[in-house]
């Protein structure tokens, strides 16, 4: 086995440990919290063994970084008892929530159905693949549509946070 | 295995980390003894020997290794514990992309002076400065004491919001050299450029003595010449991201009593104060590289040096001693930048919790966006 090979499979191990670890843990909200950073830093890992730096980059300075500790943030502010949600909500939750996984876990599965896992693979990758330049250029050219919708959608979400917030000080 | 990496790796370590680190806890020590008429550090000797109170460093270690380590009763254990290692560690492998001399060819042989040569080695930065937060939230929350949350919450905040300040400041540096790899960075610096260069291709001036002033009148194409906005902000939000005074709201003695680590002890504490002291050697090492030319002597780019001296003692030997000027420029800067911010540290009056969030988002974040506006246009002009 390959050195990247072994670096997968720690990673993808630990991602998946992590990830078990957030979502069985129920008693402690903020362990909870960091076996997310835990699955969020190993995913950067695996982008980084896929030659995909910028998203690596991007992945554990988002994701791992800032969001992680939003919640922290949260988590730590409001202090969420067990008990905040009334039964009858609750289940209504789960259920939604199961429905979600079980059409993402479908949704993977049929991915993986019509591209093998260990399908003959290109043995390099192009020049310059996965670095911030290709990924700046194909955003501003062929994407730049999508950017700029993207741009003016969290604009609005920002504006109408504020607006929220505003409403209640007032 | 390479042996290559491995030596570069001991040598970073060896001079930021254990050699550096330790001298500047003395340094803070001793500039504001001296900032406020006072002797500052003398006691602790060996055998009556004090050599200007440089041991204290050792003391302090010997000191924080004997102490007893606490974890309170009702803390969460392995948080408590872990902690410490989160805000160390980051600071420490952040060293890794950091270029401390330039890149030099021996015969077919090419020497890069850098831990690791990646090509987003300031996002790598960015990213690892992301992860450092937990270790202050997660002290602040597991120690299982008030004073202590508040802290933690306050670290979260402020790391959070001068993150942004602090990515969106360099990117006007990213516009004018057009990379990311900091290797890159430090060479596209090692030059001049011609200031009344504008002369000659605006108004056609040119020829005789002016033209001889044009192109003798030069200054280093350091980041600082620039982007001077861009430098200050990033300089600010870098300290903000370190939590020390100005910035230290985090720890705020007069209404928090430590913040997150309050409850703290031992070589545990250590960590944390460590952690801190190996931000300062970063941000210098990472402004000195990015701002102030990296490792470049100011007017003698590296292949000058090297032709100065070859003709004495050949192109091998010029090159090594062009590599020891390099790397003492760059620490030389580096210390530059250390000693700038105790400065600022031991002079500024602390800001209150609301003057340090207006700060990020009401000055630095419209002006970086400003500068980023400004930049491009300019380039734009400029590039055609």
């Amino acid at each position: 086995m390959s050195a990247e090979t072994i670096l997968f499979y720690v990673f993808a191990i630990l991602a998946v440990v992590s990830a078990l670890g957030m979502v069985l843990n129920t008693r402690n909200t903020v362990a909870s919290a960091m076996s997310l950073v835990v699955t969020m830093i190993s995913l950067g890992a695996i982008y980084l063994l896929l030659e995909a730096y910028l998203i690596a980059a991007l992945q554990i300075m988002v994701y791992g970084g800032a969001i992680v500790v939003l919640f922290l943030f949260v988590v730590m502010l409001l202090n969420l008892a067990t008990d905040e949600f009334p039964p009858g909500r609750q289940r209504i939750v789960k259920l939604a929530v199961a429905i979600a996984g079980v059409a993402v876990l479908a949704q993977v599965l049929v991915a993986l159905d019509r591209q093998p896992l260990f399908a003959a693979q290109p043995e390099t990758v192009p020049e310059g693949f996965g670095g911030y330049r290709q990924v700046g250029i194909s955003l501003y050219t062929d994407y730049v549509l999508l950017v700029e919708m993207a741009g003016l959608l969290l604009l609005a979400a920002i504006v109408g946070a504020l607006i929220l917030a505003k409403r209640k000080i007032d | 295995m390479p042996i290559e990496p491995v030596v570069k790796v001991l040598f970073i370590f060896a001079v930021m980390v254990m050699g550096l680190a330790p001298i500047i806890t003395w340094i803070e020590r001793k500039q504001s003894a001296v900032m406020q008429d006072r002797i500052g550090a003398n006691r602790a000797d060996l055998g009556g020997i004090t050599i200007l109170g440089l041991l204290h460093p050792a003391a302090d270690v010997i000191k924080l290794m004997t102490k007893e380590d606490v974890v309170p009763a009702g803390a969460n254990r392995v948080m408590h514990l872990l902690s410490p290692l989160i805000a160390a560690v980051p600071a420490i492998i952040a060293f890794a992309v950091i270029p401390f001399g330039g890149v030099y060819q021996f015969g077919e042989k090419t020497l890069n002076l850098v831990g690791a040569d990646i090509d987003w080695g300031l996002l790598y930065i960015f990213a690892i400065g992301s992860i450092a937060a937990y270790g202050t939230v997660i002290a602040g929350w597991a120690s299982n004491n008030n004073w202590s949350m508040l802290g933690g919450l306050r670290a979260s905040a402020q790391m959070i919001s001068y993150e942004v300040t602090m990515g969106l400041t360099v990117v006007g540096i990213f516009m004018v050299f057009e990379t990311l790899r900091l290797t890159d960075m430090a060479l596209a610096q090692d030059t001049t450029f011609r200031v009344f260069g504008f002369l000659e291709l605006y108004f056609g001036l040119g020829g005789g003595v002016i033209g001889w002033l044009i192109d003798h009148i030069r200054i280093p194409a350091w980041g600082i010449v620039y982007q001077p906005l861009g430098f200050v902000m990033f300089l600010t939000a870098v300290m903000a991201e370190n939590k020390r005074a100005p910035f230290d709201i985090p720890e705020g003695e007069s209404e928090i009593v430590a913040g997150y680590h309050l409850e703290y002890s031992g070589m545990r504490f250590g960590l944390f104060f460590m952690s801190e002291f190996i931000e300062i050697i970063i941000i210098a090492a990472l402004t000195t590289t990015i701002f102030l030319g990296g490792w470049a002597v100011p007017w003698a780019s590296t292949d000058a040096i090297i032709g100065v001296i070859s003709p004495w003692f050949g192109v091998g030997f010029a090159t090594g001693i062009c590599i020891l000027i390099h790397f003492a420029t760059f620490m030389a800067k580096v210390v530059f930048m250390i000693w700038l911010q105790m400065l600022l540290r031991w002079s500024l009056p602390r800001f209150r919790y609301d003057q340090v969030m207006d700060l990020c988002w009401k000055i630095l974040l419209p002006l970086s966006i400003a500068n980023i506006f400004v930049t491009g246009l300019v380039l734009l002009w400029a590039r055609g």
